[in-house]
C-alpha cells in the first residue's frame, strides 16, 4: 500500500532531537552530509557514522522505522555499491575474463555504501522529528537573507508547506478513487504496461479535478483570513535558540575537527 | 436463501505497524434476497469496512463472506465477478466520475462486464431512468452537471451493472432536504422495480427508518442489534448510550408515554406520529362525547 512508506513522514515525539530548534537541525542535517562525504579514510567514516548514529538514538524512535524507510531505497544503496565494486585501482584482488575487483574498488563499494545509507537515515532524523510546517519555517529563517536578492523565501517556504501538507490528503484521495473505479469493475492488476496506464486514466482524471478543486478552495479559504504573501507577516510561535541548540552546535564543531583531525593524520583510502 | 452471509468477520488496519487498528471484531449475519437492511453507526464504528469487505475490495484479516452460498475469496483472481454482483456506491460518489460524456461514464461498469454495445445501451438508458437524469444530460460532460446531478449519474454507474446487491454509502450526505427525499424515494422505486437486495448506510435515522426492513447497528466494530426498525427504535436508551440519536417523533411518543399517554413508540415517520396522536385524541372525543 501507498501508506506503509516511512519515508518523510513526521512521527511526534518529546525527545531532544525533538526539542531542538528546526533552523539546528537543518544546520545538523547539511553539515553531516558535508562530513560523510569529506570523510576519505575509515577512521573518519567510523567517527561520522557514530555520530549519525548517536543522534539516530537520541531521537528515541524504533530503529526498525528507519530500516523501513530505508527499503525504499534499499535497492539504488545495493546497485551503487555492486557498480563500486569493480572500479578502482590497486592490488587486484579477484579476477574473471575481463571483471576485475580491485582493493580501491572494495573501498569505494564500501564508503558508497556506508555514505548513502548515513545520508538517508540523517535526512529521516529531519524528517521524522520537525513537524513540516516546523521545517519549512526553519528553512524560511535559514534563508531569510536571501531576501536581499529578490528572492521570495516566504513564498517557496509556503509553498512547501502546502505541498507537504497535501500528501497524505492526495495518497487518501487516490486510495478512495481506486476503490471506487475497481467497484465498478475497473481491472488496474493485471495487463501489460499499456493497460496498466490506460487503467490509470480513470483514476487520475478525478484526481487532478479534485486537487484542482481543493487548491481552488484553499486560495479561497487563505484570502478569506487576508493572506497577502509574507510581508509584514508575523509568527504565532517564533522558534528560540536554546541552550540545547548551542549544545548541538558545539557537538558538531567538536566532530567536525575530529573528522578534520582523522583525514589528516590517518592515510586517505579514497579520493 | 440468504444473498450474503458473513461469519465472524474481523479487519484490522496497518497489521504490524504502530497505527494498527481493529475496525471490525467478529461481526455476523444475513441478509435475504430482496430485503433493505439499514446499517447505522456512529462515525469510526466500521459501517464503512463493513461494506467494503461485502464486496471484496477489502480482504477479511479472519471471518468469511459468502454471496449467494459461496465464499467470496475462494478464488481471488475472480474477485471483479463479486464486484460487479455486489454493486458499491461510495461515500461521495460524484468525485469519481472521469468520463467525456455522461452516457460512457455510467457504460464504463457494464463495459468491463464485457456486455455487448446494445446491451450496454439499454442499461444505460434504464438506470439514467431509474435516478431521474433526463436523456439530454447523457450527452453533457459530467463536469457540467450540477451537484445533485453528479450525485445520479455517479450512482446510475452502478445501478447500470444491474448488481445483485446495492450498496449505498451514505447516498444523501451533502444533499438539500429535497434533493434527498427525491434520492431516497428514487431508491425505494428502483427496490421495488428490481427486486434486489439493497444495503443502505447512514447515520441518519430518519432517513434509514423511510426504507430499510431491518437495521443493523454497529458500534466500535461490533454488531450491537440487528432488527427492525419498530424494534430497535423502542431501545432508544440504549441507541443514545453508544451515541446516536433516534427519529425525533419517536422521541416524542417516548416522552408522552412516559407521561402516561397511551401511544405507540413504534412511531417512525412524523406522518404516522400525526396519525397515531390524531386517533388518540379521536379516542378520547368519543369517551367523552364529543366537544
Amino acid at each position: 500500500m501507498v501508506r506503509d512508506i516511512t519515508l518523510g513522514q513526521f512521527m511526534p515525539g518529546n525527545s531532544i532531537i525533538h526539542r531542538l530548534d528546526a533552523r539546528t537541525k537543518l544546520l545538523l542535517l547539511i553539515a553531516i552530509i558535508v562530513f560523510i562525504f569529506a570523510a576519505n579514510n575509515y577512521m573518519s567514516l567510523l567517527l561520522i557514522t557514530l555520530a549519525s548514529l548517536l543522534v539516530v538514538l537520541l531521537t528515541r524512535i524504533s530503529f526498525l522505522l528507519y530500516l523501513k524507510s530505508m527499503k525504499v531505497i534499499l535497492l539504488v544503496v545495493v546497485f551503487t555499491g555492486i557498480i563500486n565494486l569493480f572500479y578502482g585501482s590497486g592490488e587486484v584482488l579477484w579476477e574473471w575474463q575481463f571483471i576485475r575487483i580491485t582493493e580501491g574498488g572494495v573501498n569505494n563499494a564500501i564508503f558508497v555504501t556506508i555514505r548513502i545509507a548515513t545520508l538517508v537515515i540523517v535526512s529521516s532524523v529531519l524528517t521524522f522529528t520537525t513537524s513540516p510546517s516546523d521545517l519549512t519555517d526553519g528553512l524560511e529563517r535559514l534563508l531569510s537573507p536571501l531576501k536581499v536578492f529578490h528572492i521570495k523565501v516566504h513564498e517557496i517556504a509556503m509553498m512547501m508547506t502546502i505541498a507537504l501538507r497535501f500528501i497524505p490528503v492526495l495518497l487518501e484521495e487516490t486510495d478512495k478513487i481506486m476503490n471506487a473505479q475497481k467497484a465498478r469493475g475497473a481491472d488496474m492488476e493485471s495487463g501489460g504496461l499499456i493497460k496498466r496506464v490506460r487503467a490509470l486514466i480513470p483514476v487520475l482524471i478525478p484526481l487532478f479535478v479534485s486537487s484542482f478543486r481543493r487548491a481552488n478552495d484553499l486560495a479561497m479559504a487563505m484570502e478569506c483570513r487576508c493572506y497577502n504573501g509574507g510581508k509584514g507577516r508575523t509568527r504565532m510561535n517564533t522558534p528560540h535558540f536554546t541552550h540545547r541548540d548551542l549544545l548541538a552546535l558545539i557537538w558538531l564543531l567538536i566532530v567536525f575537527t575530529g573528522v578534520i583531525l582523522c583525514n589528516i593524520y590517518f592515510p586517505a583510502t579514497v579520493r | 436463501m440468504s444473498v450474503i452471509k458473513v461469519e465472524d468477520l474481523k479487519f484490522i488496519y496497518g497489521e504490524g505497524t504502530s497505527f494498527r487498528k481493529t475496525a471490525l471484531d467478529g461481526v455476523s449475519f444475513e441478509i435475504e434476497q430482496g430485503e433493505v437492511l439499514g446499517i447505522i453507526g456512529h462515525t469510526g464504528s466500521g459501517k464503512s469496512t463493513l461494506v467494503q469487505l461485502l464486496n471484496g475490495l477489502l480482504r477479511p484479516t479472519s471471518g468469511r463472506v459468502y454471496l449467494n452460498g459461496t465464499d467470496i475469496w475462494e478464488k481471488p483472481k475472480r474477485i471483479r465477478e463479486v464486484r460487479f454482483k455486489v454493486g458499491m456506491v461510495f461515500q461521495y460518489p460524484e468525485y469519481q466520475l472521469f468520463e467525456e460524456t455522461v452516457y460512457k461514464d455510467i457504460a464504463f461498469g457494464p463495459e468491463n462486464m464485457g456486455l455487448s454495445g446494445e446491451e450496454i445501451d439499454e442499461r444505460v438508458k434504464r438506470a439514467a431512468g431509474f435516478t431521474g437524469l433526463r436523456e439530454e444530460l447523457l450527452k453533457k460532460s459530467p463536469f457540467d452537471l450540477s451537484g445533485g446531478e453528479k450525485r445520479r449519474a455517479a450512482i446510475a454507474g452502478v445501478i447500470a451493472m444491474d448488481p445483485d446487491v446495492l450498496v449505498l454509502d451514505e447516498p444523501a450526505a451533502g444533499l438539500d432536504p429535497l434533493g434527498r427525499d427525491d434520492l431516497l424515494s428514487q431508491i425505494k422505486k428502483y427496490h421495488e422495480e428490481r427486486r434486489n437486495t439493497v444495503i443502505f448506510v447512514s447515520h441518519s435515522m430518519e432517513d434509514t427508518a423511510r426504507i430499510a426492513d431491518r437495521i443493523l447497528v454497529m458500534n466500535k466494530g461490533k454488531k450491537e442489534m440487528l432488527d427492525t426498525a419498530e424494534n430497535i427504535f423502542s431501545r432508544g436508551d440504549e441507541l443514545e448510550s453508544i451515541g446516536l440519536r433516534i427519529p425525533q417523533i419517536t422521541k416524542i411518543m417516548m416522552l408522552l408515554k412516559e407521561k402516561g399517554i397511551p401511544v405507540n413508540t413504534g412511531i417512525l415517520t412524523v406522518e404516522q406520529g400525526v396519525n397515531e396522536i390524531l386517533s388518540l385524541v379521536g379516542d378520547k372525543q368519543k369517551k367523552t362525547g364529543g366537544c
